[in-house]
């Protein structure tokens, strides 16, 4: 039986830990309902894994550990394709069931065929795309469970009402051996919403607001509970795309209420995939304790923009007309899911790009889905290449993040780039010396279009 | 034995990032492979903007750095989850970081692996120390002094042990939390 007065992240670490009641600052060791590692952190995590545990140790439950290689796929960097291949020998070796895999060959090995080009898919017929946009898709995110990631954007399952976060290899090659972590109960930080958002402002534009705010290490430590009327306007893809960002203010995890919203969309993938069907959602007590409580009225934000160099460098999009662009980005976790390809669209649609722009979807689904989706006899996928956008069959995390130097979108000289991604430090996305501008859809559409910062309102009536 | 590290210090400003620690094209290296683990130390800080930091902090073709201790504003080790960050530090040779703040990804990682000890700082030491001042950190009383002069460090608490012990591991089996080998 887990007591009442405690905030969403208290109550599912409590009831992990098997206490009645847990507060900030204790220590508890969780059991772990999901572990997900990808390309970049997975061969070093089993690495760690087989030093520790010996080399013919076996995970502590299969059907708990997930692996999704996306970042560093369309490449012909030998040992990015390396890289997967040692996540295929140790999910054969292991017996793990859940593994999206770049071919369809259990015995392969990958090689990205550089004569077929970045734009048409080179995958086989399991293989998913990012990693927090999969989990979801595949039935691997559920209320009230605790997911770890070796990835800092793990933090996007929140919206499914669970604690999720990101750990590194030595973390994560602890939990394959022994299905436990050591982790310290954060304090709580609600973010209370109110209203609706008005024409032209996005999910996005929501957490570039409060990130701004609270400034760039402004959760540090902590959890972002996000509360509220507001909340429960959104579409799961939204309370995704901020739950994301958590990380960007230095946040332990961000997480939502449970509401029939989250229920359906949960229960429809589940049974779609096979993963496991049951679970329990916390509850909001009325009574709660936390360290920052702010009421943000959501009808009167406006398009925003982080700019360079990091994600609390806030400016709205109407005051930085002056601001001309190299190059426009939609893509990631963050911003390349189907809905926000489908906001870009009504932005560009029957219009031409005056920049160069590249889309990347984040999922297979969202290929499908883009080129399923018909406007006036067009498909998506027409409507957006033909107003000059570089689209790629091939889904995954490319340019968000940088990566190998033939990646597909990568800043491979100065410039300035905005982009519906999450992150702009210094190099993100390749040159150090390159400026990103983080956005929503819609604003780096209008944007695409003049070449300069641009309020999307300026096309959205 | 007295346990202290003497060096010239490497001074950067907030909001080092891991990507200007360790930039994403070098996440290929996998560092429990042990050639990778040292071309990770090679490429430290390598994503520092030149125009910010005209100083190498390895110097070109070099694995090692002149810099043990690195002095650092606030949000230290900022942004992705990967353990490559620490790792790459303490595989070029740098004990300690010592920050006005860290990131909790970083900060956690660099507990778990015993790679380098991160210290919070009260004072903003990046805008008082310049890089190439000589610096002592000494361990057991959690002071750095620099310039003449001796500052107080937040001492380590409960993650130190684990650190002295050589990551999370090493310590579990130390402390009998699992089977030793």
């Amino acid at each position: 039986m887990i007591k009442t007065l405690m905030t969403l992240t208290e109550k599912v670490l409590a009831r992990a830990s098997g206490k009645t009641h847990v507060q900030p600052g204790d220590n508890v060791w969780v059991g772990v309902d999901t572990l997900m590692t990808h390309d970049v952190c997975g061969p070093g995590t089993i690495g760690v894994f087989k030093r520790e545990f010996g080399k013919d140790a076996k995970v502590w439950d299969r059907n708990k550990v997930v692996i999704i290689p996306d970042h560093y796929i369309f490449t012909s960097d030998s040992m990015s394709n390396r890289n997967v291949d040692i996540l295929r020998d140790f999910v054969r070796e292991q017996g793990l069931p859940y593994f999206y895999d770049v071919i369809d060959d259990p015995n392969g090995n990958w090689t990205f065929d550089t004569s077929k080009g970045q734009l048409s898919r080179q995958y086989g017929s399991r293989y998913t795309g990012v990693c927090h946009t999969t989990l979801p898709w595949k039935g691997h995110t559920r209320p009230g469970e605790i997911l770890f990631g070796t990835d800092s954007h793990t933090c996007m399952a929140g919206a499914f009402n669970q604690f999720a976060t990101g750990i590194g290899n030595t973390d994560a090659g602890f939990i394959l051996g022994t299905g436990k972590l050591l982790i310290k109960v954060p304090e709580t930080m609600r973010f209370f919403l109110e209203g609706a958002l008005p024409a032209g402002v996005m999910a996005k534009d929501v957490i570039l607001h409060v990130i701004g705010e609270i400034g760039f290490d402004g959760a540090t430590y902590k959890a972002m509970q996000w509360e509220g009327p507001g909340v429960y306007t959104m579409s799961m893809d939204d309370r995704m795309t901020i739950a994301n960002m958590a990380i960007e203010a230095g946040g332990k995890n961000g997480i939502f209420p449970c509401d029939q919203k989250t229920l359906d969309y949960v229960r429809e993938r589940v049974s779609e995939n096979g993963t496991k069907q049951d679970f329990e959602p916390v509850e909001l007590d009325r009574e709660q304790s936390f360290s920052y409580d702010k009421v943000f009225d959501l009808s009167k934000l406006e398009p925003t923009v982080a700019c360079h160099p990091d994600p609390g460098n806030r400016k709205l999009a109407k005051e930085m007309g002056n601001v001309s662009l190299d190059r426009a980005y939609i893509g990631s976790c963050t911003g390349g899911k189907t809905s926000d390809f489908l906001a870009f669209a009504e932005v560009v649609r029957g219009k031409t790009v005056k920049i160069d722009t590249f889309g990347v979807p984040a999922t297979t689904k969202v290929v499908r889905e883009l080129k399923e989706t018909m406007w006036d006899g067009l498909s998506v996928w027409q409507i957006l290449e033909s107003s000059g956008v570089r689209l790629t069959e091939n889904a995954s995390c490319a340019a968000c993040l940088g990566g190998p130097v033939d990646t597909f979108g990568r800043l491979n000289q100065p410039m300035k780039c905005i982009s519906a991604t999450n992150r702009n430090f210094p190099g993100r996305m390749g040159n150090k010396e390159s400026q990103v501008f983080l956005a929503s859809p819609y604003t780096v559409a209008a944007s695409a279009l003049t070449g300069r910062i641009t309020d999307p309102r300026e096309f959205i009536s | 034995m007295a346990h202290t590290v003497t060096s010239p210090v490497y001074v950067v400003q907030d909001n080092i990032d891991t990507d200007q620690i360790i930039p994403a094209q070098y996440l290929t290296l996998v560092p429990t492979i042990a050639e990778e683990y040292i071309k990770l130390g090679s490429y430290a800080l390598i994503g520092l903007p030149d125009s910010l930091y005209p100083e190498r902090f390895v110097a070109e073709g070099a694995s090692h750095t002149e810099y043990k201790i690195v002095i650092a504003g606030r949000n230290f080790g900022c942004g992705s989850s990967r353990e490559h960050a620490p790792i790459a530090l303490g595989a070029a040779g740098v004990e300690a970081v010592v920050a006005e703040s860290f990131a909790r990804i970083f900060f956690r990682n660099c507990v778990a692996t015993g790679e380098i000890y991160p210290y919070d700082t009260p004072v903003r030491l990046s805008e008082i120390v310049k890089t190439g001042d000589v610096a002592t950190l000494d361990f057991d009383t959690d002071t750095l002094t620099v310039n003449g002069t001796a500052y107080s460090l937040k001492p380590l608490g409960e993650v130190r042990p684990v650190i002295d012990a050589g990551g999370i591991f090493n310590f579990a089996r130390q402390s009998g939390m699992i089977a030793s080998r």
